[in-house]
C-alpha cells in the first residue's frame, strides 16, 4: 500500500473510532489510490436516535421493543369498530374475503383448519408489531401505542384469551399473556423427518401400476377466464 | 387479412380443444404453393417503424398474450394479492423483468431512489444510514437466481386445482440480480458477536418485516439494485431488495429500508401467522425457509397444447434451494418408467434450468411429468409421497410432482393420478 494510501486509512480509522461530527469526512475518498480497497469503505453516515426510533418500531416475543402505553379492551373495541370492522367484521370474523382474525380454537387438525390470531399464533408481539407497522390497511403507521395496546387487548378478548371487559394490557403485563397455540410450532427439520427424498438411484423402469385419473382442474373449473371461484386462504 | 391470421397463429390458439395441425407434406413431396411466399407481402414492399418508435421496446403486437395473470378469487384484494409469470409461454432460464410474478402485501412503494434510505441498527457498533449512491460506491456481484413463492402450487394439495401452469406453477423467476454482498455493509456497521439473527424491513405499508439467521446472511445474501441488467422494476422492489438465494421468496423483502440485527428470532406475522406449515397433527413447522428440488413441464401443458402429431419438443424448468439441479428426469406414462431429460444452457448454483425431451407424438394419450435430482440427491416427491408426510393443510413449500394428461387430440389438462 502506498505511503498516502496508508495515511489516509489512518485518517478514516480515527473518523470511524472517534466519532468524529463530521461523517462525511470519511467518505472523502479522492486522494488515495483509487484501485486499492480499504478494510472498511467508509460509506454511510452515523444514523441518529431519532431517525433510529422513527423506524425501529419492532417488538419480539420477549418484549423487547415494546412501548410505553397501555389501553383496555373496552376501548380496543370502539377503535375495532371504527377502523378495523369494515374488514374484519364486528366481532373479528373477517368480511367477505378479508382476514379472519378470531375464533378457530381447536380447529388445527380439522380437515379445514381455521387459522386466527387465537387459534394458531404464537406470540402475542406478533400481534402489536403487526398492527403497528401494517394497520389499518391502506393507512399504516397512524396509530398511537395506547391504540395498538388496546386493540391488541381486543383482539386478545374477541379470542377469549382474555375474558375481563376492564382488562388494560400495557408494557408491563403483555409479556405474562400466553398464546394458546405457541407450542405448537418446531423447527425445520426436513433433512431429517423427510430423508427418504433423498435417494441415490429412482426407479427408472416399471415403478408403479398404471396410473389412472382421480381428479381433474377442468371439473373443478375456478382457473381464471372461467367463471368465479371458491373462497380459499 | 394475412396479419390476422399471423396473429391467430401465433397467440390465438391457446386454451383447449385446438384443432391438430394436419400432417404436412414431408420434404421432398409435392407441396402446394403458399401465398405467403409467392405473393410479396406488405413488410417486405413497405417501410417499417424507425427507430424511437418505441423509446422502451415492448414486445411484438403478435405476443400481447404473453402476460402476468392473476386469479381474482385468491385473495380480497389486488394491493395484497399475487399474479403468475406465464411460464409456458418462456424458453431458457432468464426470466424477462416485466414477465416476473408480483407478490405484494399492500401495493407496489413508489419511492424516487434519492429518497431511499438503508439503515442498519441493532446489534452493531455503529448504526448507519446509507443512501442509495453511497450502496452503489460498493464492491458489486452479478448472481443467476430463482425466487421462488412458498405458497407456489399451494392450491393444489388437495388435488388438481388450477388449470395451466403459469398458475400451478407461476409463482416463481429467475434473473440476474447486480448488487453487493450483505456481508459489505454489515461489516460497515460492525456486527456484535451475540448477533445471531437479522430482521429485514421493507419500506412499503405493509412494512414487510422477516428474521434472517446470521449464517446465510454472512454466506450468500446480497442486496440489489438491478436485475437482467437495469434497474429493479418497481413490483420487484425497486430501488432496493434483499436476493436470499434458494429460500422463500417471502424472505426477499422488497424497497428494503432498514437491516437490524439482534440476538434471536423477531417471529413476525409473515413468519408465524403466514410461511409456517401446519402438518396433519396440528403442529407447524417454522424457519422452513429452503426451497425443495421442483420442476414442470412448461409445454406441453393446459394453455400451451400439442398441435401437431410428429415431431414435438418437451421443454420445462427444474431448480433446487440446495445447490444446483443436477438430473431431470420425465415421464409420459404417469411416473411408470423414467427416462432423463436434455439439460441445455448455463446450470447456475441456485437457478432455474432448462430442459428438454425431443420426442414424436402418434396422438396417443400421455401422462407427462418431471422430478428434479439436485446436487444433494435430493428426489422430487410425488405428491401423493408428499402428502403422507405433510398432510394437505400446509400451504406452503409444495413441490410435488405434476401430471398433465394429454389427450389424443392434443388437449392438455391438469390431473391428479391414483
Ligand atoms: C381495508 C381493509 C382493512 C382494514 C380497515 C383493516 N385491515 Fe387488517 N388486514 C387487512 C388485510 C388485507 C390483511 C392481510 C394483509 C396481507 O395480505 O398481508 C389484514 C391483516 C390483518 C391482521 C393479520 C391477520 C392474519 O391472520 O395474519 C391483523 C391482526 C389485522 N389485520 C388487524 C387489523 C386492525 C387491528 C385493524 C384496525 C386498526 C385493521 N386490521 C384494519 C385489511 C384490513
Amino acid at each position: 500500500m502506498s505511503k498516502s494510501a496508508n495515511a489516509l486509512m489512518l485518517v478514516l480509522t480515527i473518523c470511524l473510532l472517534g466519532g468524529t461530527s463530521a461523517p462525511s469526512a470519511a467518505q472523502q475518498m479522492a486522494g488515495r489510490d483509487a484501485t486499492r480497497p480499504s478494510a472498511k469503505l467508509g460509506l454511510g453516515r452515523a444514523a441518529t436516535p431519532e431517525e433510529i426510533t422513527a423506524w425501529d418500531t419492532d417488538v419480539r416475543p420477549d418484549g423487547r421493543g415494546l412501548p410505553v402505553g397501555k389501553g383496555t379492551v373496552k376501548q380496543g373495541d370502539d377503535l375495532f369498530q371504527e377502523k378495523c370492522a369494515s374488514c374484519h367484521g364486528e366481532f373479528g370474523q373477517g368480511v367477505g374475503r378479508w382476514p379472519v382474525l378470531a375464533g378457530g380454537a381447536g380447529t388445527l387438525k380439522a380437515d379445514r383448519p381455521d387459522k386466527t390470531v387465537g387459534s394458531f399464533w404464537p406470540d402475542l408481539s406478533t400481534v402489536f408489531d403487526y398492527i403497528k407497522r401494517a394497520m389499518p390497511y391502506g393507512n399504516a403507521q397512524s396509530l398511537t401505542n395506547d391504540e395498538v395496546y388496546a386493540l391488541t387487548a381486543y383482539i386478545l378478548s374477541m379470542n377469549d384469551i382474555v375474558k375481563d371487559e376492564t382488562f388494560e394490557l400495557n408494557e408491563k403485563n403483555f409479556t405474562s399473556i400466553k398464546m394458546p397455540n405457541a407450542a405448537a410450532f418446531f423447527e425445520d427439520d426436513r433433512e431429517t423427518s423427510e430423508k427418504h427424498f433423498w435417494n441415490k438411484s429412482p426407479c427408472m423402469k416399471d415403478c408403479r401400476p398404471a396410473p389412472k385419473v382421480t381428479g381433474r382442474a377442468m371439473a373443478i373449473d375456478v382457473t381464471p377466464d372461467g367463471k368465479s371461484g371458491p373462497k380459499v386462504e | 387479412m394475412l396479419n390476422r391470421r399471423r396473429f391467430l397463429g401465433a397467440a390465438g390458439l391457446t386454451g383447449a380443444g385446438a384443432a391438430l395441425s394436419a400432417i404436412p407434406a414431408l420434404a421432398g413431396e409435392t407441396a402446394k404453393s403458399e401465398a405467403l411466399i409467392t405473393d410479396v407481402q406488405d413488410w417486405q414492399r413497405y417501410l417499417g417503424d424507425g427507430v424511437d418508435k418505441h423509446p422502451y421496446g415492448v414486445p411484438s403486437k403478435f405476443e400481447k398474450n404473453v402476460i402476468r395473470r392473476d386469479v381474482p378469487w385468491l385473495t380480497a384484494s389486488a394491493e395484497s394479492s399475487v399474479n403468475f409469470t406465464p411460464l409456458h409461454e418462456l424458453d431458457g432460464i432468464i426470466t424477462p423483468s416485466g414477465l416476473c410474478f408480483e407478490r405484494h402485501h399492500g401495493g407496489v412503494a413508489e419511492i424516487n431512489p434519492a429518497d431511499h434510505r438503508l439503515m442498519i441498527n441493532g446489534l452493531v457498533d455503529k448504526p448507519l444510514v446509507f443512501t442509495m449512491d453511497d450502496i452503489k460506491r460498493m464492491p458489486r456481484v452479478n448472481k443467476v437466481y430463482f425466487l421462488e413463492c412458498a405458497a407456489n402450487s399451494g392450491m393444489e394439495w388437495r388435488g388438481s386445482q388450477l388449470n395451466g401452469c403459469q398458475f400451478t406453477h407461476g409463482m416463481i423467476h429467475n434473473v440476474m440480480y447486480t448488487g453487493v454482498p450483505l456481508k459489505v455493509l454489515l461489516d460497515e456497521a460492525g456486527l456484535k458477536p451475540n448477533a445471531k439473527w437479522l430482521m429485514l424491513e421493507g419500506a412499503d405499508s405493509a412494512g414487510m418485516n422477516r428474521s434472517l439467521p446470521i449464517e446465510k446472511a454472512l454466506n450468500d445474501v446480497m442486496i440489489a439494485f438491478a436485475m437482467n441488467g437495469e434497474a429493479l422494476r418497481p413490483e420487484q422492489g425497486y430501488p432496493l431488495r434483499v436476493v436470499i438465494p434458494g429460500w422463500e421468496g417471502n424472505l426477499w423483502v422488497k424497497w428494503l429500508r432498514r437491516i437490524e440485527a439482534g440476538d434471536q428470532p423477531w417471529q413476525t406475522r409473515e413468519e408465524t401467522s403466514k410461511y409456517t406449515d401446519l402438518l396433519a397433527d396440528g403442529n407447524s413447522r417454522k424457519h422452513t425457509f429452503v426451497m425443495d428440488a421442483k420442476s414442470v413441464v412448461t409445454n406441453p401443458s393446459p394453455q400451451a397444447p400439442l398441435k401437431h402429431k410428429g415431431r414435438n419438443v418437451l421443454s420445462g424448468l427444474a431448480w433446487s434451494g440446495r445447490g444446483t439441479v443436477k438430473r431431470v428426469d420425465v415421464s409420459m406414462d404417469g411416473g411408470r418408467n423414467w427416462q432423463t431429460a436434455r439439460i441445455d444452457g448455463p446450470v447456475f448454483d441456485k437457478s432455474v434450468v432448462r430442459f428438454y425431451v425431443d420426442f414424436d407424438w402418434n396422438g396417443q394419450e400421455l401422462m407427462i411429468q418431471s422430478r428434479a435430482i439436485d446436487s444433494t440427491g435430493y428426489v422430487q416427491p410425488s405428491k401423493d409421497d408428499l402428502r403422507k408426510v405433510r398432510g394437505v393443510n400446509s400451504i406452503y413449500h409444495n413441490n410435488g410432482i405434476q401430471t398433465w394428461l394429454v389427450r389424443s387430440g392434443g388437449e392438455t389438462e391438469n390431473v391428479e393420478i391414483g
